[in-house]
């Protein structure tokens, strides 16, 4: 295998995301603005005037049009890509439902903001989080590397899945930070990513009579096109495992499972988190070890499909500390589903950072210790 | 452009079987479309009378591509549709095949967007002026008085004139068309095939049980609508702004035929007085107007 000089370069999330879309060559991009997404597609509408992306770059007026737009183009066989924010997405979401029911397979960058009122622009997991029943796969990046990787395997994923994917990075902490990170270089790219099949999910072109989305004669067509939606999910697993695996021979970048698990062989106790602030998490864990507490932490990668055989490994462990960037009149989203893989350890649920309220490092440190110290009911809200 | 209607294509693009109610205007419409662009295009149908009436799947009675999509999105999915095309190198006319209600109330954002910014669509608004495949409710394009589920005593608000304004917003093309004209109406499509960027037109398509008339009379209903000048075939071609024949001479309001003929014959507008007519009289001269200030 011939070796290719990597580019490292400093990049914002965003414009990573831009970068890796760039190199995935979308044949269509639709773009509305909402902060803290914007700079992502201000970049790409950049890469196209400058004549660097040969896409059709679409302004339209609403996040409701744009994924309209993405969903029509991936219809008729094009690759096509859009991204959005909290109130962003919610505008878009009966568009969201249909397009996974569709199975096209749209990229879509997510991130993520609260949802108001109040008016907020802050970091939150809500917004991603209403993708969970969709049919969307999920996934949220770790670090500004990871959006980037995440972003360029997405399109193979969804493509060889039939299903639209949504890559997560957190709003500001992810989106505006700069990090040095390496870009595939095109070659590579294009090698991993073959082109995309214009008559999946359906070849829609004229002069072929295809009716996609009448009414149904029977009520079962309606029900086995959801069964195979979940059994989609279910085979999206390996998928994802594979192609995680190959880029990882192309880029020397692999990023693992559906959940990736820090310092968890000897833990009792183990962290569950998704996003950036997983990194404050891990640094906790290493205090907590340096003062001999046998601490573990598992970073959720993929929130959809729903990595239910990983996460019952957690009955392993004593004490199971979820935390939520997220809010429901439930609980938080995380700790509700690792509760429902789980019998016998005990799930302590942590609300916390939403609303773009800081928690970091320490936060995990101190909220740890009081979790596995009993001094917290099953939902505890640290704000 | 002339063409002779034994030399239309004899391939049926909508198939005998399918689920339209009697006398469907819409349908009428549907034929139309499939004669002058069923190789052409791909339809893009957002949720209407037209996604019921394609039947039940597996099977379909409409022998074209179609999409459907959801209530207000169609004009942005055709778009995408359009944008894809373009860049896979594949011919053909992204047609949207929408309703009033999706295009003048819930849709009419998408509309006016992929106006502005001239994506090269096929809008086909067909008129039925009303909700009428959730049982007649009343919507933007519900002309004043008209009963509806909604308005039981008769609507009290003016019909949104979607095509005037789309035409004052400046797209390529805009047309009014009318099912009772099918000529008219087949040219306009074959027009707007030839001219890149944003086209509209407006189809008037009388339903039979949502206007309380006769099936057998679809027709008549949709030619009185022309020859009492409540409807008005025209159209806006990169700038120049026209009347279409028959509607030329009924510009002239002593050409007309008495409003009431028009309105005797259909139930929901059973309930108006002499003086309601003569006042809708006057508002369809006051639209004569307003059009006439475009022909100049």
């Amino acid at each position: 295998m011939k070796t290719l000089a990597t580019r490292k370069i400093a990049l914002t999330g965003n414009y990573a995301v831009a970068h890796a879309v760039k190199m995935a060559k979308p044949h269509v991009i639709a773009a509305y603005p909402i902060t803290p997404q914007t700079s992502i597609v201000e970049k790409l509408s950049e890469f196209v005037e400058r004549g660097e992306l040969k896409s059709s770059f679409v302004n339209v007026e609403s996040e409701f049009s744009a994924m309209s737009v993405v969903y029509g183009a991936a219809m008729a066989g094009a690759r096509a890509f859009t991204a959005t924010s909290s109130h962003g997405l919610l505008y878009m979401y009966e568009v969201v439902w249909w397009t996974a029911l569709s199975r096209a397979p749209v990229v879509m960058a997510v991130v993520t903001r609260t949802i108001g009122p109040p008016w907020n622009i802050h970091v939150e997991h809500n917004d991603i989080l209403t993708l969970r029943d969709t049919g969307w796969l999920v996934a949220m990046a770790g670090d500004v590397q990871e959006a980037f990787d995440l972003t360029l395997q997405a399109f193979k994923i969804a493509e060889f899945a039939v299903l639209p994917m949504a890559v997560g990075l957190d709003g500001f902490i992810l989106s505006h930070s700069t990090e040095p990170i390496e870009l595939t270089p095109q070659e590579v790219v294009d090698e991993f990513l073959p082109p995309r099949r214009f008559d999946v999910p359906v070849a829609f072109r004229p002069g072929v009579p295809v009716t996609f989305g009448n009414l149904p004669s029977d009520n079962r067509i309606h029900a086995r096109h959801k069964a195979a939606l979940y059994n989609a999910h279910q085979d999206a697993k390996e998928l994802i495992r594979r192609v995680d695996e190959e880029y990882g021979k192309l880029t020397g970048r692999s990023y693992g499972g559906l959940v990736e698990w820090y310092k968890c062989e000897d833990a009792k106790y183990v962290v569950v988190c998704t996003g950036a602030w997983c990194s404050d998490g891990k640094a906790a864990v290493d205090r907590l070890r340096a003062r001999g507490m046998p601490v573990g932490l598992a970073r959720l990668r993929f929130l959809r499909p729903f990595p239910a055989e990983w996460l019952r490994r957690l009955d392993l462990y004593d004490v199971v500390i979820v935390y939520d960037r997220d809010i429901t009149p439930a609980g938080g989203v995380l700790g509700l589903e690792v509760k429902s893989v789980l019998s016998r350890a005990k799930v302590i649920n942590i609300i916390a950072g939403i609303a773009g309220v800081d928690f970091d490092v320490s936060g995990f440190y101190e909220t740890v210790q009081n979790a596995i110290g009993g001094k917290y009911g099953e939902v505890e809200f640290v704000i | 452009m002339t063409f002779r209607l034994d030399q239309l294509p004899k391939k049926k693009y909508v198939l005998p079987g399918n689920a339209a109610c009697a006398g469907c205007g819409m349908m009428i419409g549907l034929r139309v479309l499939g004669m002058a662009l069923g190789e052409e295009v791909v339809l893009i149908v957002p949720a209407s009378c037209s996604s019921v009436v394609q039947g039940l799947a597996p099977k379909s009675s409409i022998a074209m591509p179609v999409l459907n999509v959801p209530f207000a999105s169609a004009a942005a999915v055709a778009t995408g549709i359009s944008e894809a095309f373009k860049a896979l190198g594949v011919r053909g006319h992204a047609v949207v095949w929408a309703g009033d209600g999706s295009t003048v109330d819930i849709g009419f954002a998408a509309v006016s967007g992929a106006a502005e910014r001239n994506s090269d669509v096929i809008y086909v608004m067909y008129d039925n002026e009303a909700y009428m495949n959730t049982g007649i409710q009343r919507s933007g394009s519900t002309p004043k008085y008209a009963w509806t589920s909604t308005t039981p005593v008769g609507k009290r608000e003016q019909k949104k004139d979607v095509a005037l304004m789309l035409a004052v917003q400046g797209a390529p093309y805009v047309a009014t068309a009318n099912i009772a004209y099918p000529q008219d109406f087949y040219r306009k499509l074959k027009r707007a095939a030839e001219i890149p960027g944003f086209k509209f037109i407006h189809l008037y398509a009388p339903c039979p049980p949502g206007w309380r008339f006769d099936p057998a009379k679809t027709v008549e209903v949709a030619r009185l609508a022309v020859e009492t000048g409540v409807w008005i075939l025209w159209e806006y071609d990169r700038g120049a702004f026209r009347l279409n024949p028959p509607s030329t001479i009924y510009r002239d309001r002593a050409k007309r035929r008495p409003l009431a003929d028009y309105i005797k014959i259909q139930g929901r507008f059973a309930h108006l007085s002499d003086e309601e007519v003569r006042f809708i009289e006057e508002e369809v001269e006051a639209k004569w107007q307003r059009i006439a200030k475009f022909l100049e």
